[in-house]
Formats: C-alpha cells, structure tokens, sequence
C-alpha cells in the first residue's frame, strides 16, 4: 500500500530514518550476525584464543541430553502455561460476558495484574510457597502435602507455571472478553429462543465465532512463554532442581554468563533464531489470513 | 436488549459470585505481598503468617526507600523511571520519524530499510544477549543509562503502527500542505504529530509498562548496585547462602516496583487497551 502524495527529495527521509536504522544496525544485525559467526567457533582450553569449528557446536549441542530436556521442558512449560493462562481467562469472560451491569468494574479488576513485572510475579509466588514457612506451603503441610519446590521437580515446574500464567490471565481475559462482545446478541438469542442451553449455545456458535482470537492468542502465548518468563524462572527456582525448570532461554544465559561456554550459547542462539523466525511467519501467515475475512 | 441470555435472580448472582470468587483468586498473592510489607521479619519465620496487616508498614517501608539492601530502593526507582521512559519516549520518536519517511517519501533502497527494520520483530533481546552485551561492553556502556536504554529502543511494532496510522491519513492534507508551499517537516509537525495524539499515548503505556518491567536485560547490564532498575533489583536483595532474606523489606519493595505500572494501566485504562490491541495487530 502506498501513498499517492508524496514528498520529493531523498535526504531528509534518510536522515529521518537514521535513528532507527543506526540502532538497528549496532544492537541488532550486528550482534546477530555475531551469534552466527560465534557459533562456528570454540575457545581453546585456556581461553586465549578461538579455532574454527564449522558445525561443531551444534553437533555438540544435539548430543548434550541437558539441551535435549530443555526442549522438552520448554514444551511443557508452554503447554501448560498456555493452557492455564488461556483457560482461566476464558472461564472468567464468559461469566463476565454474561451480565449487563458492573462488567466495566469487574473488568478493571482483573486487567491490572498485567502489569505487575514477570519476576515481581515470582518473587510473590516464592514467598506464597517457600518450603515449610510460606503460607501455601504450611497449609499444604497441614492436610498431610509435603511441599518443597527446591528439591522436587514436579513441584517447581508447577510454581513457575503458576507464576507465569497469573499475570497472563488479565492479558487473555481482555482479547477474550473483546472476542465475546463481538458475537452477535442476535444470534444468541435466536438460539436461546430455539431451546439450546449455555454450553450448546457455546460449543455450537460462541466457540466458532471466537476461534481467530483463540489462535491469536495461542501463538502469543507461546511467544510469551518462550521468551518472557526468565524473570520468573530466575527469581524462583534459577533453572533447577537439576535442571528440571530450565527453558531454552534460561539454558542461553546460565551457559553464556554463568558456564562462559560462549560458542555453545551462541549456537543456542542461533537455534533459538530460528525459532522465533518460525512463530512470527506462523503469527504472520495468521495476519494475513484475518484481513482477508 | 431482552434478558433471554443474560441470565437474571438467582442464576446472575451466580455468576458475580464466580467473577468475585476469580478476582479473590487472581488478587490474593498481591495482598499477602501487602500484609507481609506490614508486619516484622519475626512475624514470618512463625507459621502461619497473618492475614491482617501489621504495625511496621511505615518502618519497613522507610527501611527499604532510604536504605535498602544493596542501594536505597528510591534509587532504584529513579533508574527504572529513567529506563521506562527513555525506552518509551526513544521508541516513539524514532518510529514517527521512520514511519513518516517510509510512508511520505520515495526514496532509494526504501523497501529494503522497511524490511530491515521488520526483521528486527524476529530478534527478542533475549535471542541475542550474548553477543549485544559484547556490543555494549565494547563501548564502555555497561551500568549506563545509555546501555539500559538503546538497546531496546529499536522497535518494529511502533514503525507499523504509525505507518499503518500514517496511510489512513487523507492524501488531501498533504495535498494541501504542498500547495500552501509548506515543507515535509511543517506539514509533519503541524498536522501528522496532532492526528497522531491518541496513537502515540495509548503507546506510551504500553512502551512504559514494557520497559518498566524488563529484568534480563538490567540484569546483565547493571553490575554496580547504584544502577539496579527496581524489577531487577529485587532478586539481588536476597542474601546468598543460608541467611534468612528480609521479607517485609523485599515485600515493600515489590510493591513499589508495582505500583507505577498498575497506576498507569488502571488510570489510562482505555489508552492501555487501545495500545494492547494496536500493538499486537
């Protein structure tokens, strides 16, 4: 699409784009182009100096069974924080949608937990379920539960998708409840009028109607998961116990910062490159596909 | 509208009753955050912790703003107000000028910097934090407000955004703006930077809760306590090995480090979800 006035003259757009391409340049292309260029390298040894490798590091990688479970566990992980986040919010438009007074209200409080940062998210979540003292914990204790997130796999898995997924449901509840108010009443009601009941009346016409805003929000939820839950899995349980909560994302720093395994980060990047190109043509494609309804 | 599907009596308290339940749900860890910032450390080690605040809100609230663990947490703030809105404010600027050369110009290698520029929705700062960190280091931008800032400041979405607002503005306002023998910038500044008011606020929520709450970065960033953002700062104030953290303490300072970007959202309400839907187009 494109203007049919126009201004002449080619500097001064240059330079109005500048900005942006500088900065786009320095801390975009050039550390991603260094990441693919890292990534065909190993340090010797002793650190003093790199050789050239050629795929070296990503064979590595694939045979390394700890890159191997973080796959597995980012797939769990985005499952199910997903699925819970997606669920619950679901659940409270559809009773959100059904009254006609205080919608406005109820709405204000439940969107405001988006804001509350992704590690703010965890260090409360921590403090709710700290082994033996934290409140859930000690109840959990009480009704005969052993909770200890630190030593238990399962259980960590379960406090970070909790965490994650809560501050998640406002964002959700909005596309959500946005997709509900744009059913029509009319045909709702006619189906009302020919007997069919709440669920009928869901699984029959809502649902449909609500399908582009559901896969919408699938693929930004698995983004979201993907990529923006670091600080939640590093306030709570720093990757571990063994591993069991290290995403691909958390596995790119602690072997970049903490091991300095620098090639192996950068061909974790690299992989992760790949498959963040993927979701944005699938999210694309998605796009596309809406503006031609 | 008829009442057939809204439901009414009995079955309509039902479902409020299942919204407040949800809310109860959804708001019930922010609450125990709040009571823990009110009641002494002592308090905490013996379970259960109380449900009802406590007497040293004002005590641990002082503590954490003027002595903190690491660094007072109103530096902290500072800094995250810094970052928030440079990210905000630098975003913004740079897209409407890139947008208005896209949209408003013919000029050589236009298409290839446009996709440039959308290439940059594929590299998460997350994806390439390595070799950027490397980047930034090399220019002696570690714990500087420059290299909190600039790193993320390139945005793909606000480009779109205002190119996509750009091409629904009528051609005759340019038109008219070039018979009247005004320049490029009068007509962008004079007419394009008005229409695009409510564009650019409901943004800027969006942008400042953005970088309000970013972690990873700073994290890497910031090795000198005096530059922690809030949101980062959090998880330095817990001790290291086997000493017991200071709960009210870092309770008090994880509210504070909620309380600018829940105000935004709930005092902007409308704005923030214009810039939630727009963004995500």
């Amino acid at each position: 699409m494109d203007k049919r006035v126009t201004f002449s003259g080619w500097w001064l757009p240059m330079l109005l784009i500048l900005p942006q391409l500088l900065i786009t340049a320095i801390f975009f292309f050039w550390p991603a182009g260094q990441a693919i260029y890292q990534s065909a390298f190993m340090p010797d040894p002793f650190g003093l100096k790199t050789q050239f490798v050629g795929w070296d590091n990503f064979t590595f990688l694939f045979e390394d069974e700890y890159y191997l479970a973080s796959f597995k566990t980012t797939a769990i992980f985005s499952l199910l924080v997903t699925a819970l986040s997606m669920g619950v919010a679901l659940w409270l438009a559809l009773m959100a949608d059904r009254i006609i007074k205080g919608s406005g209200t109820y709405r204000t409080l439940l969107i405001w937990p988006y804001a509350v940062a992704p590690a703010v998210a965890g260090v409360l979540w921590l403090f709710m379920f700290r082994p033996n003292v934290g409140l859930m914990s000690w109840y959990l204790d009480k009704v005969g539960y052993d909770w200890n997130h630190v030593l238990n796999d399962g259980q960590a898995m379960g406090l970070v998708v909790v965490a994650s997924s809560w501050g998640r449901i406002s964002y959700n509840f909005l596309f959500f409840l946005a997709g509900l108010q744009a059913v029509p009443k009319s045909v709702i009601e006619a189906a009302a009028i020919d007997g069919a009941h709440f669920w009928h009346r869901f699984r029959t016409i809502v649902f449909p109607l609500l399908a582009p805003t559901t896969f919408f929000l699938l693929v930004v939820n698995v983004v979201y998961a993907f990529f923006e839950t670091f600080g939640v899995i590093h306030t709570i349980t720093s990757g571990g116990p063994q591993q069991s909560t290290t995403i691909m994302v958390y596995k790119v720093y602690s072997d970049g910062f903490v091991g300095q395994d620098l090639g192996s980060s950068a061909a974790q990047s690299v992989v992760l490159l790949l498959i963040v190109g993927m979701l944005t043509i699938v999210q694309f494609k998605f796009i596309e596909r809406k503006v031609h309804y | 509208m008829s009442g057939m599907v809204e439901k009414k009596g009995k079955a309509a308290w039902l479902v409020h009753l299942g919204l407040i339940l949800g809310i109860l749900v959804v708001c019930f860890p922010i609450y125990l955050a709040f009571i823990a910032s009110t009641v002494s450390s002592g308090d905490l080690v013996r379970p259960p912790m109380p449900l009802l605040p406590g007497e040293h809100f004002i005590a641990n609230y002082k503590e954490a703003l003027f002595s903190g663990v690491n660094t007072p947490v109103w530096n902290m703030l500072l800094n995250s107000t810094i970052m928030a809105l440079g990210i905000a404010i630098g975003k913004i600027i740079i897209s409407l000028l890139s947008a208005f050369a896209i949209v408003y110009f013919r000029f050589p290698l236009r298409n290839v910097f446009f996709w440039l520029i959308f290439l940059t929705l594929m590299l998460p700062v997350e994806v390439r934090i390595v070799p950027t960190y490397e980047v930034v280091a090399n220019f002696g931008m570690l714990n500087s407000y420059s290299g909190l800032i600039l790193p993320l400041v390139a945005s793909a979405t606000a480009t779109f955004l205002f190119r996509q607002f750009y091409l629904t503005v009528p051609d005759e306002l340019a038109e008219a703006a070039r018979v009247d023998g005004a320049g490029p910038m009068r007509f962008f500044v004079d007419i394009l930077l008005p229409m695009s008011r409510t564009n650019i606020a409901a943004l800027f929520v969006i942008l400042f809760i953005y970088g309000w709450n970013q972690y990873l970065w700073p994290l890497l960033m910031t090795t000198d306590p005096d530059m922690n953002t809030i949101v980062m700062g959090i998880k330095q104030m817990f001790p290291s090995g086997d000493d017991l953290p200071n709960w009210p303490v870092i309770m008090a300072t994880a509210l504070l480090a909620m309380l600018p970007p829940v105000l935004v959202v709930v005092l902007m309400q409308n704005l923030f979800i214009k810039g939630l839907v727009d963004t995500e187009k």
